[in-house]
């Protein structure tokens, strides 16, 4: 029989909801079926723990005096977006100082940037601001030079466009020179295979079709709580999918938005690729309730059961040309070897694989403890059902609306 | 005869050694196995190599014991690179560029990477490849 989400609330106030992480309800099922997990089980917990570049905080420092409205801003000699109201800042995840080389003697180093200022600021640490102005009759001031620190700003939030993504590529080197990418050092030759993703414990990969994953679905951040905001950029909902309805390829992502005044660097972290840029490693862990027996059978994905596309960042994926040379399964990924064109291939992992676990049971402490209540969604983020696709730039230089 | 496992040590010599064959008198004289891993030679022509050596503890002991006497510094390499934990996300970036799998996961299940110094040659190809941060040299 189905249940409701106000009924496992329930049963969570009393202490009394049976859950499990998406790991644990793998050997479950296998066990005991479907029918006895959907009866039985109330909650199934997730987590993952990545580089994800789309990812960015707001921050309000409260007024100077003489009063200013922040045209350029610099946190840490990195810039952070001014182009809104007075006092309020945008600082990105990839953002690097502006004298940073970057790639011009490459590979790059990318110690430092707005990932970096992130995981310093929620880490307590203050952190210096220098702004400037052009000065109004309201807000005279024209510079600032202060150091800040997350404790006095009246607002500091994490608002990431597009996060938690519905499976990844597995990246490869086909050619003979190493290359540096977002998905880490390849070897030439396909000399390693780099992925990204929780597998089996990552949110979007258990809630296959968005059932419960929504706008407004209360989520584990950085280590505090925040709030699925709206479906991400990028968003895919029609990528191919494999009979059990998990997709095949990059898919799904959703925007999230959480207080950065409750997050803990250990599930939070600034990030720098070699020869690409720098990030921001994000914890998020999703529960989905376990409302019937469909449900039960999404959250029992396992890794075997999970492909990814293994593509060329040598040559088809800069160049935005179709192809896959294969697809193998997070089974295989985590096993420390792949096949790939007959050749056995080392794996290495972007994200995280026990910290994706850490915040899984992490979030199911949180829930056995009865301080974390599940939320229906408000609104659902566009299916299959959408018909919405992942549309490339097509560039267009001439033929503007004027001419 | 007890036998030493194989072990990696870095040898720090001045210049006027630069012209002696001590590699060549440590296979020979001391019948030790050498396997060169890493070899630098710096502008003042000071010289660094990187050496895995094994063989009879007894003839090892006595090749240590030549290096000191010729004014050699050595020290084992595990003490070149540190792992800082509480940066290390177990992501496993790094295995993937580590040549001799100092750094690799052997529990498939736990999925944490373990961090060998005995099998770390010091090359440093972690500490760039680590996007925490989490490996340093403190040569």
């Amino acid at each position: 029989m189905a249940k409701t989400i106000q009924e496992i609330n329930e049963r969570i106030k009393k202490k009394k909801a049976c859950i499990f992480t998406a790991e644990e309800i793998v050997g479950y099922v296998n066990e005991n079926g479907l029918k006895k997990a959907s009866e039985q089980v109330d909650v199934v917990t997730t987590g993952t723990f990545g580089p994800m570049c789309s990812s960015g905080a707001f921050l309000n420092f409260g007024h100077p005096s003489p009063r200013m409205k922040i045209q350029k801003a610099w946190l840490n000699d990195v810039f952070a977006y001014g182009g809104i109201a007075a006092c309020d800042v945008y600082i990105g995840a990839t953002e690097i100082p502006d004298d940073d080389p970057a790639n011009k003697i490459h590979p790059g180093r990318f110690r430092y940037g707005g990932g970096h200022v992130i995981e310093d600021l929620i880490a307590g640490r203050d952190v210096f601001l220098r702004a400037t102005s052009y000065g109004t009759d309201c807000y005279p001031r024209k510079k600032l030079d202060t150091y800040v620190n997350i404790k006095d700003l009246n607002q500091a939030f994490l608002l990431n466009p597009r996060n938690g993504y519905q499976n990844y590529n597995v990246a490869v080197n086909t050619s003979p020179k190493v290359i540096y990418t977002y998905l880490g050092i390849l070897q030439p030759h396909i000399g390693n295979a780099n992925y990204c993703s929780a597998g089996q414990l990552s949110p979007l990969l258990n809630d296959p079709y968005y059932r419960t994953i929504g706008i407004g679905t209360k989520i584990f951040l950085g280590g505090g709580t925040g709030r699925v905001s709206w479906e991400g950029t990028q968003h895919n909902p029609t990528a191919e999918r494999g009979k059990n309805g998990v997709p095949t390829e990059g898919a799904g992502t959703i925007c999230v938005i959480g207080d950065m005044k409750q997050m803990n660097t250990r599930f939070i972290r600034g990030v720098s690729m070699l020869g690409y840029g720098v990030s921001l490693a994000v914890g998020i862990g999703i529960p989905i309730p376990v409302l019937d027996e469909e449900i039960a059978g999404f959250v029992s994905v396992s890794d075997a059961d999970i492909l990814a596309p293994v593509v060329d960042y040598a040559t088809t994926y800069p160049k935005r040309e179709p192809g896959t040379i294969t697809k193998v399964s997070y089974r295989d990924l985590k096993s420390g070897t792949v096949t790939i064109r007959g050749k056995k291939v080392p794996t290495g992992s972007l994200s995280s694989y026990p910290l994706a676990k850490e915040i899984a049971v992490t979030l199911k402490s949180w829930i056995q403890q009865g301080g974390f209540l599940l939320s229906e969604k408000v609104e659902s983020i566009p299916g299959p059902e959408s018909g919405q696709t992942f549309k490339p730039l097509v560039i267009r230089p001439e033929g503007g609306d004027e001419s | 005869m007890t036998q030493n496992p194989t072990r990696n040590i870095m040898l720090h010599y001045p210049r006027k050694l630069a012209d002696k064959p001590i590699i060549s008198n440590l296979i020979r004289e001391y019948d030790i196995t050498v396997n060169i891993t890493r070899a630098r030679i710096d502008q003042d022509e000071e010289g660094t190599l990187v050496i895995e050596i094994s063989g009879k503890k007894k003839n090892i002991d006595a090749g240590l014991d030549y290096l000191r006497e010729l004014g050699i510094s050595f020290k084992p390499v595990s003490k070149i690179i540190r792992r800082i934990d509480e940066r290390c996300t177990h992501c496993s970036a790094c295995t993937v560029v580590c040549p001799t799998a100092a750094l690799s996961i052997s529990d498939r299940e736990r999925m944490e990477v373990e961090f060998v110094e005995e099998k770390c040659i010091g090359c440093g190809l972690c500490i760039p490849s680590c996007p925490y941060m989490a490996m340093e040299m403190i040569e």
